[in-house]
């Protein structure tokens, strides 16, 4: 390597790929998995949300998963929780939806209202 | 997808020996079974610190932390965790909160972690230490380039004195003026050491440094070099640490491939060349003259100062030797600036310390804490206190070349200077905790011991006396002491300090006059009424069976001097002078019933 | 390190204040200011680890003890050495020294002039450590014996003298430190015997000991008893250098000749019969001229020989290059040296003359060389089975067996021994010095040559005791000759790159094992390092002999009556058929580390 140029490239581009290891104080994202959320189809639903995020270079935002949250008929569930703690979760979430959340909710603070889990239960 | 989850596998000594090795190769085959692998990363870092925990793992992003983990619970963990999302209870870290309920801590919510700041520690049990550039990503190799490309070697200097470094290798000389010591001649050829030797029994940062974060002493030598115009560093490593040894040369190899080592770094005019020298087994050889003489292939015995290195050192060539752990802060001195550093700790003492903390304590492993904090927190906030309910006794700091603090100094802030005061030193951070069960003159004669073994024989006070105190220490464990012993110790502590050539033997009578000073009773226990009042002495206690007995006939069995007589049912009897005190008795009582007096 | 320039500075020691260079050490400014600071391990140019701590001092301002031996002086500096910080230190640090010492010293050859028992009476040190059976005590005592020395590490305070001398003086590092702590000792690695280490002989190492730990092998009894015998007819013959020192064992200054009174007291002790090495000397001289004015002329016809020539009487030397330099051995003269050669022709020449029988003739030899001893127990060192020298004594031998004897040395009359054996010239008494057996040589071989008796002999080119290589170019029978001279074995190597170099073409090169030659040698009385740091011993003692030598009446080894005597009735001539049976040998490689 011969310039600080190159070493700074080498930097950026780590920094990303070991971002996961990094101190978030962003959104959290909780993609419900279990054996129902799976027959779902949540892991599709992890992968979208995954990707976007790393698309979108959102370093601040947590994508975990978690065990069965008890709301079984609208798997898959995404529960995401915003900077000051609030929690909010969707249901029957799709690839294409959770894009959605991660654009709109995460990004932009507005929350997909029609997708809330309280919006299925009525 | 991307990557969405790692899991870190620490690959410190403590947890290799448990076989942390074996548990990542199965985290990757169990991983690639359940075809998580294109998602899942797995690798192996340096130590975390808490290595009464491990093996330990720790999830991310979740920040879970599994503690005590074996290869049978690999596979678990990725169906229930990984796959499921289900942390498995039963590994994760559990503190007990007010309510003395066990709650599940996550990585950064742990007590052991929340006071401590690690600086020289940073990267250990976050990076890959096999891979150079996730020690660029964490900022590594920033610091020389900003050296090499915008300050001049004296600049470098004045930060670094600026932000008052102190070797952390137990002098606590301030860097910066060792530095320009050595830059100040005019030289062609001058020379850079790192003391990795770290020969204190139960110290372990340096080797934790270098087996988690090679590339930042690497980076500090290369600063170093340029700051005092040296062209070549030697790294003296100690041949005990082979996993240390390892990495570190795969770092430099890794360095010198990407053009930090080398010539003409960064396309200056800077060339710095690194290379490892193993030690062979000499406490000694952590002396910087001695070291120095090693290198050139002479024996590791030291050398009178002055001349001192930094004018006539490594070849009779200006020569700086710096400690790991005081290099392993120099990058982070460089980007943050001096006021930042200088901002944390005491007003003589700035920055961190990194302990090696051990002995009759709950948490065992390594801490890294601003300068200022008090031996309390440490030993039972960090720490978690004495096990088993025991009563604090002492705290030896600084190994064999240190002395030992009691009950009435655990609210003395962490600095040089105030455990200098107080009979002590900071050394190079071993930290040994005791209890009411140990004994002190016991203590003082187990360092004593080690340096007597590890003298290297050149000097009249260190060969000969430290032995003759040994032989007295013995003296007195075994009963045969007198009171005019102590007095002999005394003498020859005070002759031995005086008059001896080099560190090892200035400082080797040390624990012995902190001990005579703040336990003189337990001493004189030994000498007047030849008890050992901790129960630790062999030839000064004696096994006895209480009337708890049930006579089992358990502790009869398990002599193996046929010391005890008894009949069934009946309480047994020792005959203390068959007996050779090897405990099995006590040992094997489940009903508490044999004690030592 | 650096170069500034020296100037004078102010020191305060005690309370004096003196001024003195600025690269003077504490203990060198106190000496000037009359302070008189203990030391054990320092040896001026040879040895400064500053091991013993003995010579600690306060200083002003410095915490701790610093060593006096080292620490060079500063402007202003107020130094103590009466302090009771200072005085404890000394005190229990000779203690501890003592508390690992075995103590013999009516036996030790130290007993008058040991460094170290000089300061526990100094002191006043009680010897209380180590006493206790169930202390350390240095329990297993380790010996390295051989023909010529023995150490002792039962009375070695680990100064580190002898390692530095061996590196520095001999060149050869056959010593060091074997261990650590408390187990430490000097020896070859492992405590290989000394013989097989590369050890040549040269006894620096027991001239730096400071105690009695490193030694030559004690023959004193041996002696007596060849003595006692009736049956033996016992001669004595004394080599050229042992009558400039002997002296200082008896309290005469450095540099007295003392011959007469070593005769007497040889008389006095027993011999049957006094003689002269300085004899047998200038008997080498008529046989090595010989032998170098064959390969000269054969040089100067263009036939193939090899030169340069090298001497070959100094057995250190023989040691060293048979160890070392193996390929050269052609060049080595093939004479013995004088010591043997003058037992040689007392066996086969002398025992007719005086009509006893040779085989109850028993020759013992007085050398100021250990390697003597190794030398006449070499296997060639006999000839039709009778061995040319039985016993060899060194110099300080001599003098403990006088003292023991009682004999009151200073008050002999001086004795002129009879025996045409003990007559001998100049040339003879010259070899005890560096470049010595040169100038005899030479002043025999510029006579024969050129056919001429020269009266102006001196041949100052080739003498002086501190220049490591001495050359001179001279003219010889019209022909340009280079000759050298070299001295003490660490200045051998650059001796044979020059050689090698081709630069210059030597014809004859004198080696000796020690610095300054003979005088210097491994068995003349040993200077203490706190009076050697400032006399030039060497130099003393060799104007012994070259005064010797002007005061002589005949100055040639050719001129000597005795001598010629020899070859009428007996050699014949020189490297004739005789003197090769008797006087000439031949040397072999030596391996080390082999057994």
């Amino acid at each position: 390597m011969k310039s600080l140029a190159e070493l700074e490239k080498i930097r950026n581009e780590e920094k990303k790929k070991m971002n996961l290891r990094d101190i978030k104080h962003g959104y959290q994202i909780v993609v419900g998995m279990g054996t129902c959320g799976i027959n779902a189809g949540a892991r599709d639903v992890l992968m979208a949300i995954v990707d976007e995020v790393d698309k979108k270079d959102l370093r601040d935002v947590t994508v975990t998963i978690s065990g069965c949250i008890g709301e079984c008929e609208y798997e898959p569930v995404v529960k995401v929780i915003d900077t000051k703690g609030k929690e909010f979760i969707y249901g029957k979430v799709t690839a294409e939806t959770g894009k959605k959340i991660v654009d709109e909710h995460v990004m932009n603070n507005k929350v997909v209202q029609d997708m809330l889990l309280e919006k299925y239960k009525g | 997808m991307a990557i969405r989850t790692e899991i870190i596998v620490c690959g410190g000594t403590g947890c290799m020996s448990s076989n942390s090795q074996d548990i990542k190769n199965e985290f990757e085959k169990q991983l690639k079974a359940l075809k998580l692998d294109k998602e899942v990363n797995v690798i192996m870092s340096g130590c975390f610190g808490l290595c009464e925990k491990g093996p330990v793992v720790v999830v991310y992003p979740d920040t879970i932390f599994y503690a005590h983990m074996t290869v049978g619970d690999v596979e678990e963990i990725c169906r229930e965790h990984i796959l499921k999302g289900r942390v498995v209870e039963r590994k994760a870290y559990k503190e007990a909160t007010e309510d003395d309920v066990m709650k599940i801590k996550k990585f950064r919510e742990i007590n052991f972690y929340a006071k401590q700041k690690r600086m020289a520690l940073r990267n250990c049990g976050m990076i890959n230490p096999f891979d150079i550039k996730e020690a660029i990503g964490h900022d590594g190799y920033k610091a020389l380039g900003k050296v090499l490309t915008e300050m001049t070697p004296q600049e470098v200097i004045d930060v670094i004195s600026k932000s008052g470094l102190r070797g952390r290798g137990g002098a606590g000389f301030p860097t910066g003026l060792k530095w320009s010591l050595a830059a100040k001649n005019d030289v062609k050829q001058k020379y850079m050491i790192c003391n990795a030797d770290e020969g204190d029994p139960g110290a372990f940062m340096d080797r934790a440094v270098l087996e988690g974060d090679p590339h930042s002493v690497i980076e500090a030598m290369a600063i170093a070099g340029y700051a005092i115009g040296a062209s070549q560093g030697y790294v003296y490593v100690r041949a005990e640490y082979p996993l240390a040894v390892e990495r570190l040369n795969f770092a430099i190899k890794q360095a010198y491939e990407y053009g930090l080592l080398g010539k003409h770094i960064f396309g200056t005019k800077f060339s710095f060349d690194l290379e490892a020298r193993l030690g062979a087994g000499a406490f000694v050889c952590g002396e910087e003259t001695a070291l120095m003489a090693s290198i050139e292939g002479e024996r590791g015995m030291p050398r009178n100062k002055p001349p001192f290195p930094a004018n006539c050192g490594l070849w009779q060539k200006p020569t700086i030797i710096n400690n790991v752990e005081t290099l392993a802060n120099v990058p982070q001195i460089i980007l943050n600036g001096a006021e930042w550093f200088a901002s944390i700790g005491t007003e003589k003492s700035k920055g961190t310390k990194v302990f090696a903390l051990g002995g009759k304590i709950n948490n065992t492993g390594l801490l890294e804490i601003p300068m200022g904090t008090t031996l309390r927190e440490v030993i039972y906030e960090i720490g978690g206190g004495i096990p088993k309910g025991k009563q604090f006794k002492a705290v030896q700091t600084g190994g064999p070349s240190g002395g030992c603090l009691t009950a009435k100094h655990l609210d003395t802030p962490i600095d040089y200077d105030n455990l200098t005061a107080l009979g002590s030193m900071m050394g190079s951070g071993g930290m040994i905790v005791m209890d009411e069960d140990n004994c002190m003159v016991d203590v003082a004669r187990f360092f004593l011991e080690f340096t007597v073994d590890e003298s290297c024989g050149k000097c009249t006070p260190c060969r000969e006396g430290t032995r003759r105190m040994l032989e007295i220490l013995e003296k007195i464990t075994k009963g045969k002491g007198e009171m005019e012993d102590l007095e002999e110790l005394r003498d020859l502590a005070n002759t031995i300090k005086d008059s001896a050539l080099c560190g090892l033997g200035q400082t080797a009578p040390n624990p012995v006059l902190s001990t005579l000073n703040n336990f003189y009773d337990e001493y004189v226990a030994h000498v007047k009424d030849k008890v050992c009042p901790a129960g630790v002495c062999k030839a000064l206690i004696k096994y006895y069976i209480t009337d708890a007995c049930k006579g089992c006939g358990l502790c009869k069995r398990n002599c193996p001097a046929q010391a005890i007589s008894g009949e069934l049912k009946q309480q047994h009897h020792i005959d203390t002078t068959k007996c050779i005190k090897c405990g099995a008795c006590k040992a094997s009582c489940k009903f508490g019933a044999i004690i030592t007096k | 390190m650096s170069n500034e320039k020296i100037t004078k500075v102010n020191v305060t020691i005690n309370g004096k204040t003196v001024e003195v260079p600025s690269n003077y050490t504490i203990l060198e400014a106190a000496k000037v200011a009359g302070v008189d600071i203990p030391r054990l391990c320092f040896l001026k140019g040879i040895n400064a680890n500053s091991a013993c701590r003995l010579c600690v001092v306060e200083i002003e301002k410095m915490r701790g003890l610093k060593n006096s031996c080292t620490v060079t002086v500063a402007d202003g500096m107020v130094v103590r050495t009466n302090t009771e910080k200072v005085k404890k230190a000394v005190k229990r640090n000779l203690e501890l020294l003592a508390g690992n010492h075995k103590f013999e010293c009516w036996k030790c050859p130290r007993e008058h002039n040991c460094e170290f028992l000089r300061l526990l009476r100094k002191f006043n040190i009680p010897n209380v450590i180590g006493e206790h059976p169930e202390t350390f005590s240095r329990k297993d005592t380790i010996t390295n014996i051989t023909d010529a020395m023995v150490i002792d590490s039962s009375k070695c305070v680990l100064c580190g003298r002898c390692i530095s001398a061996c590196e520095k003086l001999a060149g050869t590092g056959v010593l060091n430190f074997n261990f650590r702590g408390s187990h430490t000792y000097v020896a070859p690695a492992l405590n290989h015997n000394l013989d097989d280490a590369g050890c040549i002989y040269c006894g620096k190492c027991i001239q730096a000991c400071p105690v009695g730990a490193i030694r030559e092998k004690d023959d004193i009894d041996q002696a007596k008893e060849l003595v006692e015998n009736e049956d033996f007819y016992t001669v004595v013959c004394i080599a050229p250098a042992v009558r400039a020192a002997l002296g200082e064992e008896f309290g005469y200054k450095i540099g007295t000749n003392v011959e007469g009174k070593i005769y007497a007291a040889l008389d006095k002790l027993g011999f049957d019969d006094i003689t002269d090495v300085n004899f047998g000397a200038d008997v080498t001289i008529m046989e090595e001229a010989t032998e170098f004015m064959q390969r000269f002329t054969k040089y100067l016809n263009g036939e193939k020989v090899v030169l340069p020539m090298f001497t070959s009487c100094s057995p250190g030397w023989i040691r060293y290059i048979e160890t070392y330099y193996p390929q050269y051995l052609e060049n080595l003269s093939s004479c013995k040296s004088p010591q043997q050669m003058h037992g040689a022709l007392v066996k086969h020449y002398y025992a007719d003359k005086i009509g006893v029988d040779k085989n109850k003739i028993k020759v013992i030899s007085v050398m100021p060389c250990i390697a003597k001893k190794y030398e006449a127990k070499r296997e060639e060192m006999e000839v039709d089975g009778i061995r040319d020298v039985d016993l060899v004594l060194t110099t300080r031998e001599l003098a403990r067996w006088i003292k023991r004897e009682e004999i009151p040395f200073t008050e002999l009359n001086d004795l002129k021994p009879t025996s045409p054996l003990a007559k001998y010239t100049g040339a003879g008494a010259i070899f005890g010095a560096t470049g010595g057996v040169m100038e005899a040589a030479l002043r025999t071989v510029r006579d024969t040559l050129e056919k001429q008796d020269y009266k102006d002999v001196d041949i100052k080119a080739v003498r002086g005791v501190d220049k490591d290589i001495k050359e001179a170019k001279l003219n010889v029978a019209g022909h340009e000759v280079y000759v050298a001279v070299v001295h003490g074995a660490a200045n051998f190597p650059e001796m044979f790159r020059r050689i090698e170099e081709g630069k210059k073409q030597y014809a004859f090169v004198e080696f000796m094992g020690c610095t300054g030659g003979c005088i210097n040698g491994g068995g003349q009385p040993i200077v203490p390092s706190y009076i050697a740091d400032d006399v030039n011993v060497k130099d003393l003692r060799a104007k012994v002999l070259y005064n010797v030598d002007k005061k002589c009446e005949l100055r040639k080894s050719h001129e000597n009556p005795a001598v010629k005597e020899v070859y009428k009735e007996f050699l014949k001539e020189p490297c004739g058929k005789l003197s090769h049976k008797l006087l000439h040998t031949h040397y072999h490689q030596k391996d080390k580390y082999s057994k």
